[in-house]
């Protein structure tokens, strides 16, 4: 039987950038406010979870083509990185960096090396959950 | 104060008896549709409980949550429904 999801495909075209929004606002958001690296990891995977039933995993794999173990891999190195951070600088591990800094166009920012470590935490959760969805469920 | 106090226990109340109402739809539903509508509403209720919380708390720490129940909810009730409609929540090629 054919079937016809044209309600649930639009209404997923609009949705899902509404939640990677939010994901990255939870994400900047986590040094001050509610969120982080964790939830927002967390929701952008439900964002991938919500294409991938509105369609198939060949179509969200021709749209973004990630290969999901090589992002955790990537993640861990984030996280081991912004801990090579102090031991470079003569500090213990994991010892991280703050200060104001100039930017061009955004004037004076706070910025935190904790945001990269934030970086990699998101990049591990984003990466273990859709591996664990896309493996479930393209096995038969 | 207090007569904010005692209108958001009221409103509190009435939505906690309506999730007991929805909890006895899941138990008796006499199919699988009947309990997904049952369980979306509850994630609605929730998210007008959380934000009668927070005003009850005095604080607006809870809004972040207010948004992801409502995505978890229309996620989960999508998915079950796809489930129910076609055995098969994620597929690998679609034919059409």
């Amino acid at each position: 039987m054919k079937t016809n999801d044209v309600l649930l495909r639009n209404v997923t075209k609009v949705v899902v950038f509404i939640i990677f929004l939010f994901s990255l606002h939870l994400f900047l958001a986590g040094h001050y406010n509610p969120g982080g690296g964790f939830v927002a990891g967390l929701i952008s995977a439900g964002a991938v979870t919500l294409t991938l039933i509105a369609y198939d995993s060949q179509t969200v794999r021709s749209m973004l083509n990630i290969n999901t173990i090589m992002m955790t891999g990537v993640g861990l190195l984030f996280a081991v990185g912004t801990g090579m951070i102090g031991i470079l600088t003569g500090d213990p591990f994991l010892t991280h960096k703050f200060g104001h800094v100039d930017l061009p166009i955004l004037g004076d920012t706070s910025l935190h090396t904790a945001t990269i470590f934030d970086l990699g935490v998101y990049l591990v959760v984003v990466g273990v959950t859709l591996t664990i969805i896309q493996t479930i469920g393209e096995s038969d | 104060m207090i007569i904010i106090t005692t209108v958001l226990a009221i409103a509190l109340f009435m939505y906690s008896a309506s999730i007991f109402l929805y909890l006895y739809r899941i138990l008796k539903g006499p199919t699988t549709s009947d309990k997904v509508v049952a369980l979306d509403s509850i994630g609605m209720n929730l998210v007008a409980i959380v934000a009668l919380l927070s005003m009850l708390l005095d604080t607006n720490a809870y809004l972040d949550v207010i948004l992801l129940i409502a995505l978890l909810a229309f996620i989960g009730t999508v998915s079950f429904a796809k489930f129910v409609e076609k055995g098969k929540v994620i597929e690998r090629e679609r034919d059409n």
